[in-house]
């Protein structure tokens, strides 16, 4: 017990809590950027594993990491323009197409990887994104090794949930887009069209998701497998959810679940005779009892899932 | 130009939808087969020939087919009531889990003994979704993401269990489950081929749900929650009692593949026995317009796909993976021309 506790205090927990919750803030943003906007985006997995996919063999192919990115969120944003078409001018049940995005999306990254990649006994690796060590920050004592000895892609992503705030709240451009997904016939009244701004958020936010996916490759790991998402993606739209579609709650949600995930992978060190399995299930239960306990305060964006279709009420 | 409802579905359209969906996603794919460097005619007659070219391939694809009907038809059967089940993973697990569990030790005649199996089985899918759907009614949670995860959890639990109480300390390599009792085993239906009778079922299993959504009150009471919740809880239907009934209903389905495939298949339960069956059960009940006929024969088709994929991966060199891609491009190319069949372009 006194182990357990313990554990709370090494500094590589709470370091391990903000690179664990890294690709979850980046998929939190990106579905609630899709939601606010009125459209729910099941696609999240398979972009993120794209993302993983062609973020990772850019810098493989000798692309630099940055580069990997910039073509992950690419992809991403490619994926969603599906995504979009289908679900915003054509109005499809976006269930539907977000589960079948997923499936292809997944399907297309290893069917590329497989041709594209020599795979022997292991997986190819690459030159993943180091630690920055900022200067002297990263030497005081405690705080330093957890907040300012991240990779890159983790402040990133720390800056785009401050940008998805202010933009979403403070601009015009967050005005329409959070009145389409409450109320597109008032936007088309106002003059603006809401059938494009649907579009605009969910490539963008299928560009983020993918950035989130290329994280795992390029910076948590150093080589892309199947399943390697496992259900980060299904685990961000229950965030959105749990963080009532606001950009700060949804970085705490994702601080909060990658906590306990990092803590139970310390917890199977130190408590023996129980499964690990246990500990495996422990975010994924813990999402669903999160789910339970807002669901009845959630603030669900008024017209979410709702198609628009010109003249129709 | 805009699309405007049509008041009825012509029949012909029923069919030649997901005719042509198909061939719309057989030519994007070919894209990609040519990219492998493979003449995608060729790729596609060995495919075809790995499905269906000799009698072991053929029955091999019937195999497949089995557990994707009912998967199938579970997606179908919650789909119709806008019960977003996305778990037939999950409960095709638990099916597979409790089956194994309860038939390694099962005091009972052969027959009897299957009977029970199954509905042991059937009753673990229901009671799985019974809770996201519960969920649902109780605390307003979205099904889809519960039932997502749920498959992420059942599967860590199912390792759990084949790792150990249920460890077969005979099984060498993957943890495997003990294996059931031979009593309990399907019979085959063609002799030396794993194709056993539950292929039969799982047509019979189509038969009843067509019986039950279209000849009993249950079933039309789903058609018009699908068709609009409030009016039909204007007509008198209980929402939540029918919401909890098709959870039951789809559950069970998926349930009843994982036991089926245990019973007929593999004998044991292991963390990889299932190829995505419940996911592929998805596009299995889309491709089918959510028809239970047309279930059987979508399922036949992505089985075909599946196991005529591996063949020709052998053959040719082309990454397996193109037949995930084929029948998720399918998913994507069915729905949109689901639009054509509801909706007409007028100018």
């Amino acid at each position: 017990m006194m182990e357990a506790l313990e554990l709370l205090t090494n500094t590589s927990l709470w370091a391990a809590v903000l690179r664990i919750a890294t690709p979850l803030i980046f998929g939190v943003l990106g579905a609630l950027l899709c939601e606010r906007a009125g459209v729910l985006n099941l696609g999240i997995e398979g972009i993120m594993t794209m993302g993983a996919m062609t973020g990772w063999l850019t810098v493989y192919m000798g692309g630099d990491l940055w580069t990997g990115l910039m073509v992950a969120a690419l992809s991403g944003a490619l994926i969603g323009l599906l995504h979009a078409i289908l679900t915003v001018p054509l109005g499809l049940s976006q269930h539907v197409s977000g589960l079948g995005i997923t499936l292809f999306a997944s399907a297309l990254a290893y069917y590329l990887y497989r041709l594209l990649v020599v795979v022997g006994d292991l997986p190819p690796t690459i030159e993943p994104f180091r630690p920055l060590d900022v200067p002297l920050l990263s030497g005081i004592p405690v705080l330093g090794p957890i907040l300012f000895a991240q990779t890159a892609p983790t402040y990133l992503a720390l800056i785009s949930v401050a940008a998805m705030a202010y933009v979403l709240t403070r601009t015009p451009l967050g005005l329409a887009i959070r009145m389409t997904g409450e109320n597109p016939h008032a936007v088309e009244a106002q003059g603006l069209n809401p059938i494009l701004i649907r579009i605009g958020a969910v490539v963008a936010g299928s560009a983020l998701m993918a950035i989130g996916g290329a994280f795992l490759t390029t910076a948590a790991f150093n080589s892309f497998f199947p399943e390697m998402v496992q259900g980060r993606g299904w685990i961000s739209i229950a965030l959105v959810v749990f963080a009532s579609w606001r950009p700060g709650k949804a970085l705490i949600g994702a601080l909060l679940f990658a906590f306990f995930d990092a803590y139970q992978l310390r917890l199977q060190t130190v408590i023996e005779g129980v499964p690990y399995q246990l500990f495996l299930m422990a975010p994924y239960v813990l999402s669903i009892l999160a789910l339970v306990l807002v669901a009845r305060r959630a603030e669900v964006p008024e017209a979410l899932m709702a198609p628009y279709r010109r003249g129709e009420r | 130009m805009r699309l405007e409802r049509r008041t009825r579905v012509p029949l012909t359209l029923v069919v030649v939808a997901p005719i042509t969906a198909i061939a719309v996603a057989l030519t994007l794919a070919a894209g990609l087969i040519a990219a492998a460097g493979v003449n995608p005619m060729t790729a596609y007659g060995e495919m075809l020939r790995g499905a269906f070219g000799s009698r072991l391939s053929l029955t091999e694809t019937l195999t497949r087919a089995t557990p994707l009907i009912l998967t199938g038809l579970a997606a179908a059967v919650a789909f119709r009531a806008r019960l977003w089940n996305i778990g037939g993973e999950g409960q095709f697990y638990m099916g597979a889990l409790v089956t194994a569990w309860v038939g390694h030790s099962l005091g009972l005649p052969p027959v009897i003994g299957i009977a029970v199996l199954l509905a042991f089985g059937m009753a673990a899918g229901a009671v799985l979704l019974a809770g996201p759907a519960y969920l649902r009614l109780r605390f307003g949670v979205d099904e889809v993401v519960t039932t997502l995860l749920l498959n992420f959890i059942v599967i860590l639990f199912v390792g759990l269990m084949v790792e150990g109480p249920l460890r077969d300390p005979l099984a060498f390599g993957w943890p495997s489950s003990v294996p059931v009792d031979g009593d309990f085993r399907l019979p085959d239906l063609i002799a030396r081929t794993r194709l056993h009778v539950g292929f039969l079922i799982a047509i019979a299993a189509a038969g009843v749900v067509w019986v039950v959504l279209s000849r009993t009150v249950f079933g039309a009471e789903t058609r018009a929650v699908g068709l609009s919740p409030s009016a039909a809880a204007f007509a008198g239907v209980s929402l939540p009692r029918n919401l909890m009934g098709v959870a039951l209903f789809s559950g069970a389905l998926a349930g009843l593949a994982g036991s089926m495939e245990v019973l007929g298949v593999t004998a044991a339960v292991t963390t990889t026995m299932s190829p995505g069956f419940g996911y592929a059960g998805i596009v299995v009940a889309m491709l089918a317009a959510l028809h239970p006929a047309g279930v059987v024969f979508a399922a036949v088709f992505v089985a075909t796909v599946f196991v005529g994929a591996d063949a020709m991966s052998r053959a040719t060199g082309v990454p397996s993976f193109i037949a995930d891609v084929i029948v998720a491009l399918c998913l994507l190319t069915m729905l949109v021309a689901l639009l054509f069949t509801t909706y007409r372009v007028r100018k």
